[in-house]
């Protein structure tokens, strides 16, 4: 369903501020989603005056530096701070992307806003709860399918076949594509989003997989794949520079193939 | 937490496209792609409304052929060609090419080409300037030859 606004409960409402240091050399304003389920009442903004001569250039910097210096209970999730977890995916300047390969410099406007991944549910400040898109993923079944006897050593692949994975297999599921998507907003519980349709194309065009029909037979309904509009968001975002947009047009062309 | 009945809290939902109701900032800072695709939706909306309105003229034509002095078609075309009328005439104008322009953007999807960022953008700029040029001819011409 459309709902352009948010539930009651989910509205964002003023919060904290928190002055710069004395001293501070160059002092940036971070606005900063919080939701602390233990307190009452809705999510807030909090704003955060920052040295930013006094942290790393990343976004993913800033929080760390919030986190160590200003405020211990913001949460937010961090992994390998070079962009191949995917774990600190949010939405940084009004665009999904990576805290930990986005520069601050690079957020437009006064204030930076930093809010959680889109229309998610939130477990905590900058942690959205992600069980849907993992079971969305798992539900393509994103594994080799094969019927014919296994071969003594490896499934062999020509080169060419293999290059038909370029631009798929490089897909990290930092759900930041997926939480771009309006068409994902308003139908996450029936469309399975960019970022599980690309895997289902990847699956699809592997030359060893052998149940493409099967595959496709999943994918032919109404709500799972057929909610792409191409609104671009998807490739817009990706912070691999991957394009589901483009992977779906190829799913829905294969779907056309088939019967024709 | 839990509230006073001891269920679980239920958990708020990120903000997406607006940050608490309607009015409030919006969150999502919108990308040209994102505009076209919505605008296409609107357009094709605005011509179902302008498919009623050319039904309308039918109708009036047909009524008022029994009529000595046409005055049921005379009065219909009184009420488009108002300045109100003009308004929406020129609304349809631009839905009419703007949904066009836009269709063949689709069409070139379909076909599995144009996706990639760069001409999506250049494409989403070439449908707008298209349909805002080709309204403007077209009005430009009505102008000329005395049809408004």
């Amino acid at each position: 369903m459309v709902e352009l606004a948010l539930p009651k409960n989910s509205r964002v409402q003023k919060g904290r501020h928190h002055p710069a240091p004395a001293g501070a050399k160059k002092v940036k304003t971070f606005k900063v989603y919080r939701y602390d389920p233990e307190q009452p009442g809705n999510p807030r903004w909090d704003t955060y005056d920052i040295d930013v001569e006094a942290c790393g250039p990343m976004v993913l910097d800033v929080l760390i530096h919030i986190k160590n210096n200003v405020d211990p209970t913001l949460a937010f999730r961090r992994s390998c701070r070079e962009g191949v977890c995917g774990s600190c995916a949010m939405n940084i300047g009004g665009r999904n992307t990576l805290a930990c390969t986005h520069g601050h410099e690079e957020i437009p406007g006064k204030e930076c806003q930093i809010a959680p991944l889109p229309s998610m549910p939130v477990v905590k400040d900058l942690v959205p709860d992600l069980t849907m898109f993992y079971a969305q993923y798992a539900s393509i079944e994103p594994w080799l399918h094969t019927k014919t006897p296994e071969p003594q050593q490896e499934w062999r692949q020509s080169p060419e076949d293999r290059e038909k994975l370029d631009g798929l297999y490089e897909c990290i599921l930092c759900a930041c594509c997926t939480t771009s998507c309006p068409s994902y907003w308003w139908n996450g519980e029936k469309y399975l989003g960019p970022a599980t349709l690309l895997h289902a194309y990847r699956w699809l065009i592997d030359s060893r997989d052998e149940a493409t029909g099967e595959r496709l037979d999943a994918l032919e309904d109404p709500f799972k794949l057929y909610r792409c509009h191409t609104i671009m968001n998807c490739a817009q975002v990706c912070p691999k520079g991957l394009n589901p947009a483009k992977a779906i047009a190829e799913v829905k062309k294969m779907l056309v193939d088939r019967v024709i | 937490m839990t509230d006073a009945s001891g269920a679980p809290r239920e958990r708020p939902k990120s903000p997406h496209l607006m940050t608490g109701g309607f009015g409030s900032p919006l969150l999502w800072r919108w990308h040209i792609t994102m505009f076209t695709s919505i605008a296409h939706r609107a357009t094709g909306v605005a011509l179902y409304i302008g498919a009623l309105l050319l039904a309308g003229w039918a109708v009036a034509l047909a009524a008022s052929l029994g009529e000595t002095d046409h005055a049921t078609y005379a009065a219909y075309m009184a009420l488009l060609g108002s300045p109100l009328g003009k308004l929406v005439m020129f609304g349809l104008t631009l839905s009419v090419f703007y949904h066009l322009a836009n269709g063949v953007r689709h069409l070139m999807w379909d076909a599995g080409t144009g996706l990639d960022i760069k001409s999506a953008n250049f494409t989403a700029v070439a449908a707008i300037a298209f349909a805002v040029a080709a309204t403007l001819a077209v009005w430009g011409i009505a102008a000329m030859t005395g049809a408004l």
